[in-house]
């Protein structure tokens, strides 16, 4: 029997819908000045953002492990009042907009912010407009990511194995490392390549929050925007490379991880 | 010496019973699923926690309720097989073996060289370096056994230990377990609901039906003395519960039996399938028990045939497939069934 023809109809918006996403790539393929690429790709101010953009993303990555695997493990396992509320609350900036969560951040950790007044008074801390401020403003973006993730690999492993490493004479904390980490590698990698990935693209926050200063908190959007008005082969360029670096996760991460969304 | 007194609820499970094992005993916890065998295991285990009772292994008190006393799984000396063997799938057999000796504080090269050494003995030791996927069923239950074993337990508990096997390597492993418990010296604990494996692995037999313990005793008590409708119908035999009165049986639906016991008040009543008689008329002569029924169900098993008989005495009789012939049996066709008072076992209740 001969499959049915899908419906005229289907077929022309479903292909208007792929020529939306085709055409900004080609737009910008096109235009790009392939002969000065490497030039512009190694101006300093390129280069500036680009080591920025890469200590500032990882950077943001080991921050989401460090605070994310362990809040994911609570969600996961400990069954406390309010726990939905909470989990909502540190999910919301996957959904809010980004410069929501930066004037949010300005708010609290801004010279005259609620808790930045005191962290200026009592240590002399001052986190606007310096990179730590850029990589606060990416963990905050990115590291719901992370959260989702490891809580969904936490939900799904056979937890047995944990009662098997028990009963053989581990305590808590090493069935953690030998058992459950393991168990959970791919989403924890998983988890933190979309952080990562999330961290690297971040601009609304960043710029809100930690502003557009050459070297300190202008990362690669961040670049990319500014270049636009003077330089745009330069900005043409820089956007390649994030478009190089996402599309390289999507393929890598096509079957075994992408499937959990 | 092992003392359980477990009881509490998880779900629609009601767990109350007390189980008891002597030093160096093999006992099997046999019962249906959901009888809550395994959950019982995790609690002598310390994975579940009590809400009554007290486990006390070797005169150390592990657990007890009243007392507020809870040791923690890996503080127990218990050895653990569980079903599906749950080797951890990211370590090699060897450092599954190993991981309890590691946990103990045991220094890696002495904890695999010890691992190593329980390979071994159970016959597994050139697949240290294979990782738990790559074992068949046979292989993974050694690694899981040597595993538990190399913690040196004062009791091995194994839940369904051959459930996770074809039925065409069973009875294999079911030997070789056989030996290799009968090498380990302390309390053995078998959870099992097959009671093939039951009667193959244990000294002693202890059946569970809704998170109770309705009989124990040695295989062949247990099997020629059911308790329970669960016991009688894996051996294959009738169970009727009544009161006797001098060899009369007044079962439970009205009906009234004679037997040869003498044996008086609550008791149960046994009746072999192949005891049970079937023909066409009323019979004549000696037989004491007789009664009309309707066949129900005809269950033919090679050389015989099951006839399920409704009845005001409900009962399983074991004809040939000649008798069904010649009594033009079928399925909703009356028949008659006699039982001689000689062929029925009473004792009480």
């Amino acid at each position: 029997m001969r499959p049915e023809r899908p419906p005229v109809l289907f077929v022309v918006l479903a292909a208007v819908g792929v020529a939306f996403f085709v055409l900004p790539l080609v737009g910008l393929l096109y235009r790009a000045p392939w002969e000065t690429a490497l030039g512009d790709l190694t101006t300093p101010e390129a280069l500036t953002a680009l080591r920025l953009s890469f200590v500032v993303s990882l950077a943001a990555t080991a921050l989401a492990l460090l605070l994310g695997v362990p809040l994911a493990w609570i969600y996961a396992r400990v069954a406390f009042p309010g726990r939905d509320i909470v989990r909502a609350l540190t999910t919301l900036p996957m959904i809010l907009p980004p410069v929501v969560g930066g004037v949010a951040l300005l708010f609290a950790f801004g010279r005259r912010g609620l808790f930045g007044q005191a962290l200026d008074t009592m240590f002399g801390i001052r986190i606007p407009f310096t990179t730590a401020g850029a990589i606060l403003a990416a963990t905050f973006v990115a590291m719901p990511f992370l959260v989702l993730t490891v809580e969904a690999g936490l939900r799904s492993m056979d937890r047995r194995y944990e009662d098997a490493a028990r009963s053989l004479g581990a305590g808590r904390w090493l069935v953690f490392r030998r058992v459950t980490l393991p168990l959970i590698a791919p989403s924890v990698f998983a988890g933190a390549v979309l952080c990562w990935a999330r961290a690297l693209g971040e601009f609304g926050a960043t710029i809100t929050f930690a502003g557009n200063l050459p070297g300190t908190t202008q990362t690669l959007p961040l670049a990319v925007y500014i270049a636009l008005e003077t330089r745009p082969e330069v900005a043409i360029m820089l956007s390649l490379v994030l478009l190089a670096i996402s599309l390289a996760i999507l393929v890598a991460m096509r079957d075994r991880y992408l499937r959990a969304f | 010496m092992l003392t359980a007194q477990v009881a509490l609820r998880l779900g629609t499970l009601d767990l109350d019973v007390t189980i008891e094992a002597a030093p160096g005993e093999i006992v099997a916890v046999l019962g249906p699923n959901g009888a809550g065998k395994t959950t019982f295991m995790r609690a002598v285990a310390g994975l579940v926690p009590l809400t009554r009772g007290r486990v006390e292994l070797d005169d150390v008190v592990l657990e007890d309720a009243a007392r507020d006393v809870h040791l923690p799984p890996e503080r127990r000396p218990i050895g653990v097989v569980f079903q599906e063997y749950l080797l951890f799938p990211h370590l090699s057999a060897l450092e599954n073996v190993a991981f309890g000796l590691r946990a103990r504080g045991i220094g890696s090269r002495e904890a695999r060289v010890r691992a190593g050494s329980w390979l071994d003995r159970l016959g597994v030791g050139e697949h240290a370096e294979a990782k738990p996927r790559a074992l068949s069923g046979g292989q993974a239950q050694r690694v899981a056994l040597a595993r538990a074993l190399a913690i040196d337990p004062r009791l091995l508990l194994l839940d369904e230990p051959l459930a996770a096997l074809d039925a065409s390597a069973r009875g294999e492993v079911r030997r070789d377990l056989k030996r290799h418990l009968a090498s380990f010296a302390g309390i053995r604990i078998v959870i099992t609901h097959d009671p093939l494996e039951a009667i193959a692995l244990a000294d002693r037999l202890v059946i569970m039906e809704r998170g109770r313990v309705v009989q124990t005793g040695s295989p062949a008590d247990v099997t020629q003395r059911p308790r329970s409708r669960y016991v009688a119908d894996l051996v294959g035999v009738n169970l009727l519960r009544g009161t006797a009165t001098v060899g009369q049986v007044a079962v439970s639906g009205g009906a009234t039996l004679q037997s040869a016991d003498g044996v008086d008040g609550e008791v149960f009543a046994v009746i072999h399938p192949r005891a049970v008689a079937l023909h066409r008329a009323r019979p004549e002569g000696s037989p004491r028990n007789v009664w009309r029924g309707r066949a129900s169900t005809l269950d033919f098993q090679g050389d015989r045939v099951r006839v399920g008989v409704q009845g005001e005495m409900p009962i399983i009789a074991e004809v040939t497939p000649a008798a069904v012939r010649e009594l033009d049996l079928v399925e909703g066709g009356e028949v008659w069934v006699s039982v001689k008072a000689t062929e029925i076992t009473v004792y009480p209740a």
